[in-house]
């Protein structure tokens, strides 16, 4: 159970507050107004920030103190996922041992992750090399490596076309499936958070809401969401 | 909202320590053994003469640099980039190399005054004040021309396009554009000349010299290997912080770096006039060309001959001068990364301290303080290649942090998150994150602090006996006995160890990060 317990999150005069939770493996669309703090929740719960009150817990353990890279969590950013310097396969690597220090099966578990996603052969690959919607493949196979219980996604595929972010949404529920991560990911396109399945937590007015039924919402949106929906 | 807590982490603040120590701990000897002595009329004559060359070699290097800059900047021309890169070299060329190339043209026995005897002139003298102040042109108009060059090439192309739609000449160009930029580029470049000029040392050993021509750099040296008169080099060190500190702080803080080794090309060129001011344009190329070159050319000249017969001293000054460089740059590299590193995730101002306050110092002053500390436990002597070490690490320490701190923001903001998100920390993050994408400016770096430490005379002219001697040294003692021949093989090996070492490093760097 991821738990948000009255997470209070301030910045100047931005305030963003959320206190809800969510059960393993559930799949949440986060969506709300530009500048409305869907970012800055992913932040606090991979690490990032530390709210200024409130408490974030997995599993009934608090997550205060434990540092980004060894919360239940892997993260996918807009941008910047892979180091240019490395190569695909040691990006993967990376996933598995911060120090690179591989072992024969580490290097076939790389091979078979690539080979899930659809990369077979890129390994020695730089990151230059990839088209963007490989680039994004990489960075979902690497969350496959890691297997943590909990996938956030902050808008790693804006920059793709419909089609291709439709086969990545795809890919992002497989991925969740073989690791049974709960999945929190920050969309615009109410399309995108159909295509996740799952529920909808509304970001506005310096609030997350709780998580509710996407189908449901969209299909009987209240005032706040039909504004945003436009 | 408040960032992640980390783990305290001490490494940087602990380094910064031992820096500000490293600075302040001489400093504070110098103020305790100096404070009360009584300065006679000479040092203040020094005062005079360090304030005065440093303010005519700021103001010829600034004014000469501003027709050759324009020339650069509005002039597209074979051998231009070639000429950018011959202007980057003087910052590397150690002092004590440029004064054996001028000798060799200006001297006594040069080729101008063998010229002007042949045509019945009487010959010009090269010691002296106006010795001093074109030594220093020729070491700081490159410098000065690359920083106003910057300054023209920044221009906004949107500007140059309005001026050229209205229709100016070059009149206007130069009210509306040009004079403006120079308004604000020159004040800096002229101060920042003045603080490399008031602490120069090797220039003034040479061709200064004498009760009227001496800085209070060698009045220092003077008072401390001639008179054994530790109080009054103390006093004297006191003035040079006060005079020198105060111009550095002000230059540092007023001024961006020159920017060496950018790409200083543009795509919409500057108007290019015709007719007589074409003219002038090739006559201030032609002549800083020629005023560049020659010396250089005359070092080479002069030196290769004497290669196959060299003093005895040479070659040994040599490998110690190559291992005080590659040892303060190896240092001196690790505590500017170790400083940036930690100023990148979060500034502070003891980190700032460190890496800012050595420019307030000398060469000298931190010298004559380390001899006040250490002399009292052990014979100076015995620990001059240390000594001389641990001062260029602090010398060069701002000029590193300086090169790095840029580098280790984009790194922080680009890969940071994602470095801590993968749990990249401690080596893995040095040998996977840090080294690979910095490995350019790092390279650069240690390539600029090798040259440096390499070419420098200063902190090791007060410790050294025979056997400490390094190349520098050496080359300015056989200059000062007028064994002229030898002095310019010397100061051949000594330019080339200091370019190769340089080269080395940064070619190094280039190739690990490709």
């Amino acid at each position: 159970m991821l738990q948000l317990d009255h997470v209070t999150l301030a910045q100047g005069a931005f305030r963003l507050t959320a206190d809800w939770s969510a059960k393993p493996g559930s799949r949440i669309a986060v969506m709300g107004p530009s500048g409305a703090g869907k970012s800055t929740l992913l932040s606090a719960i991979a690490g990032f920030l530390v709210p200024n009150s409130g408490r974030i817990r997995w599993q009934g353990e608090d997550l205060t103190d434990v540092p980004p890279g060894e919360r239940p969590v892997t993260i996918l950013f807009q941008d910047q996922n892979l180091f240019p310097h490395l190569t695909v396969a040691q990006n993967l690597g990376l996933g598995l041992r911060a120090d690179l220090r591989l072992t024969p099966q580490d290097r076939s578990r790389v091979d078979e992750a690539l080979a899930r996603v659809g990369l077979q052969g890129m390994g020695p690959r730089r990151p230059a090399q990839l088209s963007g919607g490989q680039a994004s493949r990489a960075a979902l196979a690497r969350a496959l490596l890691r297997a943590r219980p909990i996938l956030l996604l902050d808008e790693p595929f804006a920059a793709l076309g419909p089609a291709l972010r439709a086969e990545m949404l795809k890919l992002v529920r497989e991925v969740a499936d073989e690791t049974s991560a709960l999945v929190l990911m920050v969309t615009h396109d109410p399309q995108d958070a159909l295509a996740l399945g799952g529920d909808l937590a509304f970001v506005s007015d310096g609030q997350v809401q709780s998580p509710v039924e996407t189908r449901a919402l969209l299909a009987h949106p209240p005032p706040d969401v039909q504004a945003y929906l436009g | 909202m408040a960032s992640r807590a980390r783990p305290l982490n001490l490494t940087a603040p602990a380094l910064a320590v031992l820096l500000l120590a490293l600075v302040l701990a001489p400093l504070a000897a110098v103020g305790w053994r100096g404070a009360g002595i009584s300065l006679g009329p000479a040092d203040w004559s020094a005062v005079r003469f360090s304030v005065s060359q440093a303010l005519l070699s700021a103001a010829f290097s600034t004014l000469l640099a501003i027709p050759v800059a324009r020339a650069l900047a509005r002039r597209r021309f074979p051998g231009r980039a070639a000429l950018i890169t011959l202007m980057g070299a003087p910052f590397l060329l150690p002092a004590v190399v440029a004064v054996i190339g001028l000798l060799a043209i200006f001297g006594r026995s040069g080729v101008l005054n063998q010229a002007l005897v042949a045509v019945g002139l009487p010959p010009i003298s090269i010691y002296g004040l106006h010795g001093v102040v074109l030594a220093h042109v020729f070491l700081n108009l490159p410098l000065a021309t690359r920083m106003i060059l910057q300054g023209w090439l920044s221009i906004p192309a949107e500007r140059i396009r309005l001026a050229q739609s209205l229709g100016f000449g070059p009149a206007e160009t130069f009210r509306h554009l040009e004079w403006p930029m120079l308004r604000e580029v020159l004040p800096g470049v002229a101060l920042v000349i003045l603080v490399i000029c008031l602490t120069s040392f090797a220039v003034v050993i040479t061709l200064g010299g004498g009760p009227s021509a001496a800085t209070i750099e060698l009045a220092i040296y003077q008072a401390v290997r001639f008179e054994f008169d530790l109080g009054r080099a103390a006093g004297l060190a006191g003035l040079q912080l006060m005079v020198g500190g105060v111009a550095a702080l002000a230059a540092w803080i007023l001024t961006r770096p020159a920017g060496f080794g950018a790409g200083l090309d543009r795509t919409l060129a500057l108007p290019t006039p015709r007719g007589w001011r074409r003219g002038i344009d090739g006559v201030a190329l032609t002549l800083s060309a020629l005023f560049l070159a020659l010396p250089l050319a005359a070092v080479l000249w002069r030196g290769l001959p004497g290669l196959s017969d060299l003093p005895a001293s040479v070659l040994p000054a040599a490998g110690r001068s190559v291992l005080v460089a590659l040892t303060s740059a190896l240092i001196a590299t690790s505590a500017a990364l170790i400083l940036a590193l930690a100023a990148a995730r979060r500034p502070r101002p003891i980190i700032e301290a460190a890496a800012t306050l050595p420019l307030a110092t000398s060469g000298l002053v931190l010298g004559t303080g380390l001899f006040l500390l250490i002399q009292p436990f052990a014979p100076p002597i015995s620990l001059a290649l240390p000594v001389t070490i641990l001062v260029n690490v602090a010398l060069s320490l701002p000029y590193l942090y300086r090169i790095l701190l840029p580098e280790t923001r984009a790194l922080h903001s680009d890969y940071g998150r994602l470095a801590d998100s993968l749990s990249l920390r401690g080596w893995s993050r040095l040998r996977w994150l840090v080294l690979p994408r910095l490995a350019r400016p790092l390279g650069f770096g240690a390539g600029i602090a090798a040259a440096l430490s390499m070419g420098d005379l200063g902190v090791i002219a007060l410790f050294a006996g025979e056997r400490q001697a390094t190349l520098p040294l050496v080359v300015s003692q056989l200059t000062g006995a007028y064994r002229t021949e030898a002095a310019a093989s010397a100061a051949l090996i000594l330019v080339t160890l200091s370019f190769a070492l340089f080269w080395a490093f940064d070619a190094g760097g280039r190739r690990v990060a490709a």
